[in-house]
């Protein structure tokens, strides 16, 4: 290489620092690289999903017709052509008629492809998704229309009146026959703790009356609300839909199990779009259907967010006192070294590790010995004895305890001596002093080592799984039965969620994009903690630090 | 030369006094607030202060000069005990304040220290707003009620001659301030508890020229109200502030009288050597 400008030959040194410099440059625009392609895969595989494609029909060239959303096409090794075969994956759904949800069909077998602009797609709520068209509505026990067209333009009005009532059932399960429920089962549990008690047996047995009669009553109660119940699912169920896939085969079921018809094929982009932000919400916002292949994930969302917060409340003082203790109280010397390194090196413990403490001491010695003292009357039932998001909570925060005490003691330390003199030459005592001037001006290193812990917590898997995290929660932790927030209650999560839908699901084909779709709002959730835990970080410095430093 | 009035000395400090060590050059002092008896001090081994011995007045200006290391600002920290905090110190000798050990140990140190207030040769504001400064040790002492600290922060800015240039201000960062006023603030803070005695020390190292003599015509008029003990390195300021001057070399007091005296005439030739600017 040979320059104009008159400069000395470069030394040796020179050429390998540049080059140098520029490995160490490459290193990092690796490094961002990677992060954002992981990003942009993982939006733009569980973004597609919710999409709308349009509904093909293939005929074969033996006449059979196949209805579907074309997902891929690949080419199909075969022996001899070195090229392959072009084959389609199509997502034909009817899983109720045919069994599977996709097929694959070689290109070569296809005699026209086409759009129908009537081609029909319902969603349902068994069954996974139907592709084909409506024959018949049957209302009241009569047919009121029937053909494709007629069937479509009476479809709405009648499906939105059964949708009415369908939500009516489940507020009446989930709201009056649940409190009766849970009402019912107060009542026994208190005759079994009125039969453990050690009162006098008059007493004993006019209590038990009481508690009888009104369990009797509660009863008659439930009863009437279960017939009630019945009496609804029953009319819920009478009206159906005659519905015929491509190939002729015909399947009645109720209007009230279909969640939105929709002729994808003549939606306009704008309907399109509003389709697919309303997945999205219903995504976000709503309970897992069909063994958490379908509807949303919510409960898997609300279990992250509750037991990361019930984290942060355990962690951040644990390890703020043991820092302070550290590094304001303790003698330094080989002893306090040796915890140091002992802390630090905790953080390197698989964190399987301390799932399974976390079984034998919180679930087994300390739940246990809850439910022996407070709820005896439920046992064998454990309450606090079995997993449940506090001890979920409680050793995920032993697992980040490491990670708040180091950040804690850094800033501590960076709290200048002369400050806390300061605050000693005005009177105050040691604990004043640090309680009032070196915890405020240390509380954004803590904020910091808070920010990691949530990090670190809310990507976690391995040791929820045999503390407290199931496939899928009854209920979720917080609703509306006193005491509100239920501890001891199984929750679900983000991160399992992932490793269920995408691995233990029975339909693996149709839900890898819900793997996707998940892993991108589990880092969205973990995102979004984040960024509130840095705003206070931020504010607490402003209000402690001010613009100079 | 007054005789020191019989006390309570320890042992050490007693045999020192029968040797009989020379203090003709001390000050005349009748009624001293402070009074440092054959205070000698060791970090760890080494020996910083060697039976120093001197009266501060009251409601004056007492400098302590000497070279870097000379044991100036250790000195000072005796006074309020805040070198009790570092590792490794001994003293031997007493300092009373108005005739009572603060070494007593039925004292309550954080009493002291009350008293005795401090300012640093770095400023060292807490990380709070202006108003939080000026009435940290008010609520140190309990005083919760509003009016009552708005009384407190507002007088003692007054006093530290820095009100009107924060009184817009008071919820602001105390860290947003320039050198001087943070210097001032430190004032500030440590007159809102009533001290009796200031120590300063070196509290104009890190200012420029205007702040420094700020903070000296400050001084000046605190005199009225407050004991105030400055440790300078700076001769000049020395000469223009204090009333009296203690010259310490390696941890001794070598000289110790009126400023106008130990400046134009001073007794030993160490003192003279040091602040004609031939040695430190």
């Amino acid at each position: 290489m040979s320059r104009s400008s008159p400069k000395p030959a470069r030394r040796r040194s020179d050429l390998l620092g540049d080059s140098f410099t520029a490995l160490c440059g490459g290193a990092l625009a690796l490094n961002l690289l990677l992060v954002v392609g992981i990003l942009a895969l993982l939006a733009w595989n569980g973004g597609r999903y919710f999409w709308q494609r349009d509904l093909t029909e293939l005929t074969m060239k033996d006449g059979k017709k196949i209805l579907g959303e074309v997902w891929e096409t690949e080419k199909r090794p075969t022996e001899g052509q070195r090229a392959g075969v072009d084959r389609l994956r199509l997502k034909t759904g009817n899983r109720d008629l045919a069994g599977l949800d996709f097929a694959w069909i070689d290109r070569k077998d296809i005699a026209s492809i086409a759009t129908p602009p009537k081609a029909l797609l319902l969603e349902r709520l068994e069954y996974g998704n139907f592709y084909g068209s409506i024959r018949e509505i049957h209302f009241d026990g009569k047919v009121v229309a029937n053909g494709g067209d007629a069937s479509w333009r009476a479809f709405g009005p009648l499906h939105e009146k059964k949708r009415v009532e369908q939500r009516a059932v489940e507020k009446l399960e989930k709201g009056e026959i649940g409190e009766i429920n849970a009402a019912i089962e107060s009542l026994r549990l208190g005759q079994k703790k009125l039969d453990l008690s050690t009162l006098p047996p008059a007493e004993k047995a006019q209590r038990s009356a009481a508690l009888a009669q009104d369990l009797a009553e509660r009863e008659a109660e439930y009863q009437k609300l279960a017939d009630h119940l019945s009496a609804m699912r029953t009319a819920l169920e009478r009206d159906t839909v005659v519905l015929e896939a491509v190939d002729g085969t015909t399947k009645e079921i109720p209007l009230s199990a279909i969640v939105q018809a929709i002729r994808p094929n003549s939606m306009s982009g704008i309907a399109k779009s509003g389709l697919y932000l309303h997945r999205i919400w219903s995504f976000i916002t709503d309970d897992p259907r069909e063994s958490n292949t379908e509807g949303g994930i919510f409960p898997a969302i609300f279990g992250t967010v509750m037991m990361v917060f019930l984290m942060s409340f355990a962690v951040v003082p644990l390890g703020v006192l043991a820092a302070l203790y550290l590094r304001e109280y303790a003698k330094q010397g080989p002893l306090v070294r040796i915890v140091r390194i002992a802390v630090n090196n905790l953080a390197g413990v698989p964190s399987i590790v301390f799932g399974v403490f976390g079984l034998g001491f919180f679930v087994y010695l300390i739940g246990g010995s809850i439910d022996r003292i407070f709820y005896p009357e439920s046992l064998p039932t454990p309450t606090f004895g079995t997993g449940g998001i506090l001890w979920a909570a409680l050793t995920l925060a032993l697992l980040t305890v490491p990670v708040v005490i180091v950040a804690a003691e850094e800033g501590l330390a960076a709290v200048p001596r002369i400050v806390r003199e300061g605050s000693l030459a005005l009177g105050a005592t040691k604990f004043e002093t640090l309680w009032r001037v070196v915890l405020p001006a240390a509380a954004p290193g803590i904020l910091t080592g808070m920010i990691l812990a949530m990090a670190r917590a809310a990507g976690e898997v391995a040791p929820l799984m045999i503390v407290g995290m199931v496939k899928l929660a009854p209920a979720l932790p917080v609703d509306g039965h006193a005491p509100f927030v239920h501890f001891e209650r199984k929750f679900m999560h983000l991160g399992f969620h992932i490793y269920d839908v995408g691995f233990q699901s029975p339909n693996i084909e149709a839900t890898t994009p819900l793997v996707f779709a998940t892993a991108l709002l589990l880092i969205i959730v973990v995102t979004i903690m984040n960024l509130a835990a840095i705003a206070l970080r931020n504010h607490l410095r402003k209000k402690y630090a001010g613009s100079a430093v | 030369m007054q005789e020191l009035a019989p006390s309570p000395l320890p042992a050490a400090a007693r045999e020192a006094s029968a040797a009989g060590r020379d203090l003709s050059f001390s000050p005349q002092i009748g009624d001293p607030i402070l009074e440092i008896d054959r205070l000698s001090l060791w970090y760890g081994e080494k020996k910083a202060l060697k039976e120093i011995s001197l009266k501060i007045p009251p409601k004056k200006i007492t400098a302590f000069i000497g070279p870097s290391g000379c044991g100036k600002s250790t000195l000072l920290r005796c006074v309020n005990r805040l070198n009790d905090l570092v590792d490794g110190v001994r003293t031997e000798g007493d300092i009373r304040f108005e005739g009572e050990s603060i070494y007593d140990p039925n004292l309550d140190i954080n009493r002291l220290r009350k008293r005795i207030g401090m300012v640093f040769q770095k400023s060292n504001p807490f990380p709070k707003s202006i108003y939080e400064n000026v009435a940290y040790g008010a609520r140190i002492q309990g005083i919760k009620k509003k009016t009552d600290l708005d009384e407190i922060v507002e007088r003692s800015l007054h006093r530290a001659a820095l009100w009107d240039e924060v009184k817009d201000r008071l919820d602001e960062s105390a860290l947003g301030m320039s050198g001087g006023q943070q210097q001032r603030l430190c004032i500030a803070r440590a007159i809102a508890v009533e001290p009796e005695v200031i120590l300063l020390d070196e509290p104009c190292s890190a200012l420029d020229p205007i702040a420094t003599a700020r903070i000296e015509e400050l001084m000046q008029d605190l005199k009225d109200q407050y004991t105030q003990v400055i440790v300078t390195h700076n001769m000049q300021q020395a000469s223009r502030v204090s009333d009296y001057t203690a010259f310490l070399y390696l941890g001794e007091l070598i000289e110790y009288g009126d400023t106008g005296k130990l400046f134009i005439n001073p007794i030993k030739k160490q003192t003279e050597d040091y602040i004609t600017g031939r040695f430190g």
